[in-house]
């Protein structure tokens, strides 16, 4: 059948391309252009195409299928690079890698898939997708150490009945440079990529700097008791739970402060005891459901980011409001603006993003 | 499954008067510069290959700088004679102008029906110093040809320098360029190699090289010409005959007849325009060019949209926009016949294209 592979230009969606041209499928590549690679790397007259898209466009040339670059500039500045500085603009801290599978990759090239009379969508994200009695379901990848369905849990359910994710069953990330050798692919041995790919080194401040200014201007840093305890350079710095760049206000005596929470319309980072910082419960708004809404309490493991352990929690779907409402079984930090993913075991049962308390939402989730 | 090339403003197919050339000089050993027997023989090449675009576009010998390619002769002219000027450049001149052109340069608006406003561009005249027009004989993505001798005596009376992109005109149709100063060519646009490139100089005007090196072209471009892709062009500028427009034409008619009949809201930017006889731009109203590029691309439809950057991505058209047609600006392809296009090309397009745009409205609906 023909498939549509997104292919980055990295080892993992080349061995994707690879493998399903082997397997006899009629694929075709496709690589987004999502920011001027020139651009952001401040090398004036480099090309806007960074190095990823001519790697990509080597390995379809080395795999001999057709491949496509497609100017995304626009949505993503607008949909991923906005949401970004917007989230921080609030006080809370984005998930750009979410929004980017949720708009420009799953919405966006399933539509073009279809257009293109392809049967499905692959891509080289560690995930599994299982043919469950109910339809396509999303499971953890079988490599704990790459698994990526976090990131994948705004995907919505028709888009994953079209989506194909090869590399979930690969036991670890050597194998699947291994296919790439075999494959005589020569990106075999390329680096992972690191952080953010719109944010070179890292440095995100300048560019929330430059979109949202108030985001990175100074502020107080304040105990949760009201005593002002120092300065910091901006909101966009902080998250909750983070204990570093809090400069003088770290200690109160002998005790360690941690951000408690980020107050963005007074321009205030709240500090606090470690302890003080978990809560037991937490709001979940644009949810994503992989099964259908629970009309019932329903128990299952939680995941509040990227880098934690599931933890047992009882959720709560108050359709009304279109959130979902966590009672935690241990407390835990809770950052407004991650992620919060829904497991039953290996399973993703839903998804959504963290609400500030007393927030409200702003986007009401699809019925 | 055959391929269907009509993407031949992009590059034509060589011509085979065009390879013979090119084989012919490729054993040629010496340089044209060399002073012995054989540098004599390469230079006598070169300058049978001068006479030939001499005559086939009614210059003299003298006056054709040969460049690396049709970018490069814009760039040249642009460059060369910008200084101590007022650039005025078409809306929808190509990057190889645009890009060569100072970030002050003034904009000549087009009409809807993708012809420069020649009312717009004697106010421009008008209202300041001496000036550089630049305006392309004909467009590369709707193929209108803009009304050059107009324009040439606009600038004669306001004392104005006209540079004439004839890149995508040059061997389609016949060039009325006497008004013109400077004239851009392009050797792969009329059939011969890619590599070679000339710009047409009126007898008098001088311009500063981009390269100067070892004063080649009489010190307007540095380099060894490249002997290969000079003959194969000269070859091809001979070979290619304004009279074949008339099948062109014919063709191309028989798209946009075929196109329209299966879908009431196609649309064709720039027909209501003198055009190149091998060029449509077919508009599909919500559908994105990128999309419609690929999904014939993989039917075996080779065609393009808007200006292709080096890192292959399509976009957004800026002389569809100029042209006035907003958002719809990305939502057209351009089709472009070769010189030896086949005679059931039409049919064959727009079965494909049909095939294309129904998968797309049923996926729509």
């Amino acid at each position: 059948m023909r498939i549509l592979v997104a292919m980055s230009g990295g080892v993992d969606s080349s061995v994707v391309a690879g493998l399903l041209a082997e397997q006899g499928h009629e694929v075709v590549g496709a690589t987004l252009q999502l920011y001027d690679h020139g651009a952001a790397a401040a090398k004036r007259g480099a090309c806007c195409a960074g190095q990823d898209i001519h790697d990509a466009r080597d390995v379809a040339d080395r795999l001999g299928i057709p491949h496509y670059v497609l100017d995304r500039e626009q949505v993503f500045r607008r949909e991923v690079i906005g949401d970004f500085a917007d989230t921080y603009a609030r006080g809370e801290t984005p998930v750009p890698c979410i929004r980017c599978n949720q708009t420009v990759k799953f919405r966006d090239l399933v539509a073009l898939a279809r257009d293109l009379g392809c049967a499905a969508l692959a891509t080289g994200h560690y995930a599994r997708r299982v043919e469950g009695p109910d339809g396509a379901e999303l499971h953890r990848a079988a490599d704990p150490a790459r698994d990526q369905s976090y990131f994948l849990a705004a995907t919505t359910r028709d888009q994953l009945a079209f989506a194909r994710f090869p590399l979930g069953d690969m036991p670890d990330k050597a194998a699947v440079r291994a296919v790439a050798l075999r494959l005589g692919l020569a990106v075999a041995e390329k680096p992972d990529s690191q952080d953010i790919c719109f944010v070179p080194e890292g440095r995100y401040d300048s560019l929330v700097a430059r979109l949202r200014p108030g985001a990175v201007a100074a502020g107080d840093v304040v105990h949760a008791d009201g005593r002002v305890l120092g300065a910091h350079g901006g909101i966009a710095r902080y998250t909750v739970g983070q204990g570093r760049g809090l400069g003088a206000a770290s200690w109160d005596g002998q005790e360690r402060l941690y951000v408690a929470g980020v107050d963005a319309a007074r321009r205030r980072v709240v500090v606090a005891p470690r302890g003080s910082l978990e809560t037991g419960t937490a709001t979940v708004g644009e949810v994503n459901w992989l099964i259908d809404p629970p009309s019932e309490p329903l128990r299952c493991a939680v995941k509040l980011r990227a880098r934690e352990a599931p933890r047992a929690a009882t959720v709560a779907w108050d359709a009304a409001a279109g959130l979902a409402r966590v009672a935690l079984d241990a407390p835990g930090i809770v950052a407004p603006g991650q992620a919060c993913v829904l497991y039953d075991g290996d399973r993703v049962i839903g998804g959504g993003f963290l609400r500030a308390p007393g927030s409200v939402d702003r986007v009401p989730a699809a019925a | 499954m055959p391929v269907l090339g009509l993407d031949a403003n992009a590059t034509e197919p060589l011509r085979p008067e065009a390879r013979d050339a090119v084989l012919r000089a490729l054993d040629q050993p010496g340089n044209p510069s060399s002073v012995h027997a054989e540098g004599r023989a390469a230079r006598r090449l070169l300058e049978e290959a001068r006479a030939a675009v001499a005559t086939a576009f009614g210059a003299k010998p003298q006056d054709i700088v040969f460049t690396a390619g049709g970018t490069e002769a814009n760039a040249l002219a642009v460059r060369g004679l910008a200084p101590g000027r007022r650039v005025l450049l078409g809306a929808t001149e190509h990057p190889a102008v645009l890009r060569a052109a100072p970030a002050t340069a003034e904009t000549i608006p087009v009409l809807p029906d993708g012809t420069a406003d020649l009312a717009a561009l004697e106010a421009l005249l008008g209202a300041g110093g001496p000036a550089l027009v630049c305006l392309m004989a004909a467009n590369n993505e709707t193929g209108v040809l803009h009304p050059v001798a107009e324009a040439a005596a606009l600038c004669r009376r306001h004392g104005a320098l006209l540079h004439v992109d004839a890149v995508q005109a040059a061997g389609r149709v016949p060039l009325a360029l006497a008004g013109a100063d400077s004239i851009a060519l392009s050797g792969h646009k009329m059939g011969g190699p890619k590599g070679a490139g000339a710009l047409l100089l009126r007898p008098g005007i001088d311009l500063a090289p981009l390269i100067a090196g070892g004063g080649q072209e009489r010190g307007r471009r540095g380099g060894t010409e490249p002997l290969p892709a000079i003959a194969g062009m000269a070859a091809a500028a001979l070979a290619a005959r304004p009279e074949a427009a008339i099948r062109l034409a014919a063709l191309r008619d028989a798209i946009e007849v075929g196109v329209a009949a299966a879908a009431p809201e196609a649309r064709f930017p720039g027909r209501a325009a003198p055009r190149l006889p091998n060029t449509t731009s077919i508009l599909l109203p919500g559908v994105a060019a990128e999309t419609q590029v690929i999904a014939l691309d993989l039917a075996g439809v080779r065609v393009s949209a808007g200006a292709a950057c080096s890192s292959g991505k399509v976009a957004a058209s800026h002389v569809l926009a100029a042209m006035g047609l907003g958002a719809e600006a990305g939502a057209a392809i351009r089709v472009s016949l070769p010189w030896n296009a086949a005679e059931d090309a039409p049919e064959r397009f727009v079965a494909a294209w049909s095939a294309m745009r129904d998968r797309l409205s049923r996926r729509a609906a």
